[in-house]
């Protein structure tokens, strides 16, 4: 089989987050690391690989430093047949959904996957709509939510999680696959992959390998704006008190006075 | 100016028991953001039974509805939803579509997005009009940011919006009922939906529309400290919520998570018991109106943002402010 997973670098969740004068998230001075919904993604990619053989592409899109995403997903592989793909471009600062979904999808072409593994949603963007975006780019059947995948023959077979239960899903592959963060618990890379990692296939596309124009992507690119951004004043501290044996009056005061009680 | 129809579209989904909260919540906002350009709130109901649950949405603040009970909706899920919405879409070009950002909402969002090539507006906590388009604001990068945008062009908006965006009521209207010609594009139906299997909830009170809510996490020690949650909550006539790390060790039902891959709540007051308030936590309760934590570890996250933390064992202060609770007359 040959699987794809798409991995995004992003803030790490401890970052403060600032924008620039672009109304874009400042990455350089911030650090990084593979997105954490993404983490879950790269795993199952691999646990299917292990069960049914093939190969398995690593796919980023961002910018130079995103390699280092790519390597750590490569150093997880470990023994794997695994190689990474990393699109950058000065052009693809500022793309929004639209655009990462056209470029992401042109990338994808080229690789004619079996299975496109993608994450809950990204750390920084959140907005977990990229997988039925490449779908529909690709003309692809949709499986998201996955908190259970099985793969038998050409058919895979998910359980695509509710709040209250979950829903058995099938389609015939090639399909794109989305993942809970909680299908799994993602390995750590072991030593030997970490230094296996560093002569694994690395091979970086730009816009004109995909034969995608520059006004499609970036600011230039974008169907949505940003107009404005204002961090909002933080939520002010509260009264931190120690149990002396009247905490539970304390709380109940405090629910009283807001009338909760 | 927009070339589009005056006519906010709001998608419906239909299950057993009926429209979806989120989306009847959605009508009033659509109703009140198109009378501000004398437009229209239209909902697309979609699923088995459609036509009978049509005329409530009039009150619901739908204008027009427009229904389809296609077998698809139910055997092939969000690609069939996606598939029906983008051909009406594509007909009457509606000035933007709502959906709720759940799940298929998501999922349909990301496909109408390339499809109608508008992109998408995601996760708005509130919306507006402004010069006849919409523009939604954002909670973004962990609530460090307030984001306003809007779209690019003369399109369809598409547009996911969170839970509690907008508060349902009650309209006096009743609404014209369309059914939508659908015939399903090819591959739309490539989805199976074999069964939905449902596995019991232990929140008896839904934790989105909770006054009240208990939550209890790790350092509750075990599942069966969370009847102490459960005592609480019954006093104060609220819903038991967790955290991720209650859920992953097994301790209670999914159905109870709070954070950012759970439910994102909004009550009166959060009780917060034996969490640490690690961000995957607190993105799904920071905009509680109030929040008590109760932590032993004084370092503990949570009481950087809580309005009254309280340094003790909730196993303790929990049974006793029930007590406290019953015994107030």
């Amino acid at each position: 089989m040959n699987i794809v997973v798409c991995v995004k670098q992003t803030p790490v969740s401890t970052a403060e987050k600032r924008l620039d004068d672009d109304l874009l998230l400042d990455r350089e001075s911030v650090d990084n690391a593979v997105n954490t919904f993404d983490e879950p993604a790269i795993e199952e990619g691999l646990r299917l690989l292990e069960a049914h053989g093939g190969t398995i592409t690593f796919v980023a899109m961002g910018p130079d430093e995103a390699a280092d995403s790519l390597r750590k997903a490569l150093a997880m592989a470990g023994d794997a047949d695994a190689r990474a793909v990393l699109i950058s471009d000065d052009t693809l600062r500022g793309s929004d959904i639209w655009s990462t979904a056209l470029v992401l999808a042109a990338a994808l072409r080229r690789l004619t996957p079996d299975l496109i593994v993608l994450g809950l949603r990204s750390d920084d963007a959140g907005t977990g709509v990229l997988a039925g975006a490449i779908a529909q780019h690709l003309d692809l059947p949709l499986l998201t939510n996955a908190h259970q995948v099985q793969v038998e023959g050409t058919t895979v077979r998910t359980h695509r999680r509710l709040s209250d239960g979950y829903i058995v899903q099938e389609s015939a592959l090639p399909v794109v696959l989305g993942v809970t963060d909680a299908i799994n618990t993602p390995r750590y890379p072991s030593l030997k992959g970490i230094m296996g990692a560093k002569k694994k296939s690395f091979t970086t596309w730009d816009l004109d390998d995909l034969g995608i124009d520059a006004d499609q992507v970036g600011l230039a690119g974008a169907r949505t704006r940003v107009l404005s951004a204002v961090a909002p004043p933080p939520r002010a501290k509260g009264e931190i008190v120690e149990d002396k044996g009247d905490a539970a009056d304390r709380i109940l005061r405090f629910l009283a006075e807001r009338k909760l009680v | 100016m927009s070339t589009t129809a005056p006519e906010i579209w709001v998608y419906v989904p239909l299950d057993e028991t009926g429209p979806a909260r989120p989306a009847l919540d959605l009508l009033a906002g659509a109703h009140d953001l198109a009378r501000q350009f004398a437009g229209q709130a239209v909902a697309v109901l979609l699923g088995p039974n459609a036509s009978a649950h049509a005329g409530a949405l009039g009150q619901a603040g739908a204008d027009r509805v427009l229904i389809s009970e296609h077998p698809g909706f139910a055997a092939a899920g969000a690609d069939a939803a996606a598939d029906v919405l983008g051909q009406a879409s594509e007909a009457s070009r509606p000035r933007a579509l709502l959906l709720d950002a759940t799940l298929a909402g998501t999922d349909i969002a990301g496909r109408l997005a390339v499809r109608l090539g508008s992109g998408v507006l995601a996760n708005a906590s509130s919306l507006a009009v402004r010069d006849g388009v919409l523009t939604m604001e954002e909670t973004a990068f962990d609530g460090t940011q307030r984001i306003t945008c809007t779209s690019v062009g003369d399109v369809t908006q598409i547009i996911t919006v969170r839970a509690r965006a907008f508060e349902g009521r009650q309209f006096p209207d009743q609404a014209e009922v369309e059914t939508l010609p659908y015939e399903p594009s090819a591959g739309a139906l490539r989805v199976r939906n074999v069964e939905t299997v449902r596995e019991a909830s232990a929140a008896a009170v839904p934790l989105e529309a909770a006054t009240i809510i208990v939550s209890g996490g790790r350092g509750m020690g075990g599942p069966e400290a969370f009847a102490l949650l459960r005592d609480l909550a019954d006093a104060v006539g609220g819903a038991v919520g967790a955290s991720r790390a209650a859920v992953d060790a097994g301790w209670v039902p999914y159905a109870m998570q709070v954070g950012q891959t759970g439910k994102q709540v909004k009550p009166k007051a959060y009780i917060a018991c034996g969490i640490s308030g690690a961000i995957q936590h607190k993105v799904g309760m920071q905009n509680s109106a109030a929040i008590i934590a109760i932590n032993k570890d004084a370092e503990a996250p949570i009481f950087e943002f809580a309005d009254l933390g309280i340094v003790g064992d909730a196993l303790q202060i929990v049974p006793q402010l029930t007590a406290a609770i019953r015994n107030r007359t």
